[in-house]
């Protein structure tokens, strides 16, 4: 085991770097891009149609903060492993622990909402064809198995198929906005919700609805995953990320423009396939493919980015020994992290089969709203260990540490968003990673090598 | 002297592998089993309704219908579900109390953690 973890360590050394800042947009927009298709609207649900865009600007803002940040710390710790190498070197192995579970969280219950997508999509189309009662199970087993086993074989051929579906759903909801503005559909947009009932629970959705915004644009931060192949982190890091945003914040409000136009919005706040429910509302049958087809291509493309990242953090954290050193092997033919990838299965399997879409996302929200919390005062402390000019530095962001203040500032309110309406979940995820992290701490910790985690050519941080 | 781990065997692996698969499904899954965490949005359906009563014009009707919503009874729950955003002061500071306190703990006990990293990395200040 030992030495084919040796092997894979070698290997991540010689990483090409062969990425362009295009490469780096369309990881973080190919990631990121299933959150137009499902899960966006419940924050519609949670304070109407004005609550919903107004979230979706402000979480836009949050991943602003989270780009210009996570471009400096990721330029300069250019080690593969994005944020947990980050925690590693600046806050400490229990820090990184916890980052490395938030990843694994977030991707985990991310491919659990793509599976419970994938069988409600199925179940609404064979009810459309006369054949409802449809049972979604067997679909959701399908899908997590089938993608597991790719990833299990190597993931190159299907990380290559990602790109192109990921094209192909992100042309679908051009499209879909375009057809309906030239009046391709036999229903007419409808805006007037927007003006009769604007704010349903006044001022207070609005915050609500925060929960939810964030889904547009969670895992665009998985960009910094790639900052050992990139030529010039400098560079591309943040003009690929910053694009990425840019492009997802337009398609963003093109699917909230067309949706809620199409949708009322007391439907819109529950529906598991919005955009889909769209295509059905204008009666055209061509545009129903096209957006079915997006649908399931945007879930599987996602779901299968989620197994191969979610895999590796849990590899990484056994190669570290922050877990049983058993995750932390390779399998000797297919080169893939094999354990942590079959390891993973039945806990996305538990979560899709018997958890509402809703709960599924909030569990990979929190988990994406505590790695950006964490993400503030780790760049306090980067700046304060390591102050400008003691090391090279990919790229350095202005104004600090306001970008930091915001984000802290719109992770509090977004905590806030959870609480009404998801409260006992924020509790139940505050006390699993609390337990965890005191096992970690009161027993795993004694299995790690203490010098081996801190890897960076860096002088003796200040104040230690 | 660089500190030198235990070995850990395989029923020791076994054991911590389970102890997370527990932690996960205890701690995550148990309390949607169970009832005790989820949304909570009710819905308040009106006697009779119609979809003026319900509030929806005619474009509204004619997207309810193509969503298979027909009449005004079969989306009286939906249309009024809300959720309530009531909520007691004491259960917001509790909220807040866990989340800081829970960033406290991992930052203090990754502190004592990380002193010892530097100390093996870089050398113990005092010799």
């Amino acid at each position: 085991m030992s030495n084919t973890t040796a092997a894979a360590a070698q290997e991540r050394l010689g990483l090409l770097r062969v990425l362009g800042p295009g490469h780096v947009w369309a990881l973080g927009v190919g990631i990121v891009l299933v959150g137009e298709y499902m899960g966006w609207n419940f924050s519609v649900g949670k304070g109407g149609m004005i609550a919903g865009l107004v979230a979706c600007w402000v979480a836009g803002l949050l991943y602003t903060c989270v780009a210009m940040i996570d471009s400096e710390v990721t330029s300069t710790v250019a080690a593969a492993g994005g944020q947990y190498a980050q925690a590693k070197h600046i806050v400490g192995p229990l820090m990184a622990f916890n980052v490395g579970l938030f990843l694994v969280m977030a991707y985990t219950m991310l491919e659990a909402a793509n599976a419970i997508t994938i069988g409600f999509l199925l179940d609404t189309v064979a009810g459309m064809l006369g054949h409802s009662g449809l049972n979604q199970k067997p679909f959701i087993i399908l899908t997590i198995l089938a993608l597991a086993w790719l990833n299990y074989r190597g993931v190159l051929a299907s990380l290559s198929f990602n790109f192109i579906i990921t094209a192909f759903a992100f042309v679908a909801i051009i499209v879909l906005f375009l057809s309906v503005q030239f009046g391709a559909s036999a229903v007419p947009l409808d805006f007037s919700a927007v003006s009769n009932e604007p704010l349903p629970y006044g001022w207070l959705g609005i915050v609500a609805a925060l929960h939810f915004g964030l889904w547009y644009y969670l895992g665009i931060e998985g960009t910094c995953q790639a900052a050992e192949e990139v030529r010039s982190p400098a560079r591309s890091l943040p003009f690929g990320t910053m694009a990425g945003i840019m492009t997802l914040l337009i398609a963003a409000t093109l699917t909230w423009y067309v949706c809620s136009g199409l949708i009322p919005w007391e439907y819109l706040g529950n529906a598991g396939t919005p955009l889909f429910d769209a295509a059905r509302v204008t009666g055209n049958s061509g545009l129903m493919v096209l957006l079915f087809i997006g649908t399931a291509f945007a879930t599987t493309a996602s779901a299968n980015g989620c197994i191969n990242d979610a895999s590796r953090a849990w590899f990484s954290m056994g190669r570290d020994r922050y877990l049983p050193s058993w995750f932390g092997a390779v399998h000797p033919h297919y080169r893939t992290p094999y354990r942590s990838i079959v390891f993973l299965v039945p806990i996305a399997l538990i979560f899709a089969l018997g958890a509402p879409l809703d709960q599924v996302i909030t569990f990979s929200i929190l988990s994406g709203l505590l790695g950006y919390t964490f993400m503030t005062f780790n760049m306090v402390m980067f700046r304060r260990k390591w102050p400008l000019g003691t090391i090279k530095r990919g790229y350095v962001h202005p104004w600090h540490p306001l970008p930091a203040l915001l984000l802290l500032l719109i992770c509090g309110a977004t905590y806030f968003a959870v609480f009404l309406g998801y409260g006992t979940q924020l509790i139940a995820m505050l006390s699993f990673y609390i337990i965890a992290s005191l096992w970690f701490h009161f027993w795993r910790y004694r299995f790690v090598r203490r010098g081996d985690q801190f890897t960076m050519p860096w002088p003796r941080p200040i104040g230690y | 002297m660089a500190y030198q781990p235990p070995k850990q065997g395989l029923v020791g692996q076994i054991v911590d592998v389970f102890v997370l698969l527990v932690l996960t499904v205890g701690a995550l899954y148990l309390p949607l089993y169970l009832g005790l965490a989820g949304a909570a949005k009710t819905p308040q359906p009106l006697e009779n309704p119609t979809w003026e009563a319900l509030g929806q014009n005619a474009a509204e009707q004619q997207q309810w219908a193509a969503l298979g919503y027909p009449d005004a009874a079969s989306a009286n729950e939906m249309i009024t579900a809300r959720f309530d955003y009531t909520f007691s002061w004491t259960a917001l500071i509790v909220m807040a109390v866990v989340v800081i306190g829970y960033f406290v703990l991992v930052v203090r006990l990754s502190e004592k953690e990380y002193r010892e990293v530097i100390a093996e990395r870089f050398g113990d200040r005092k010799n």
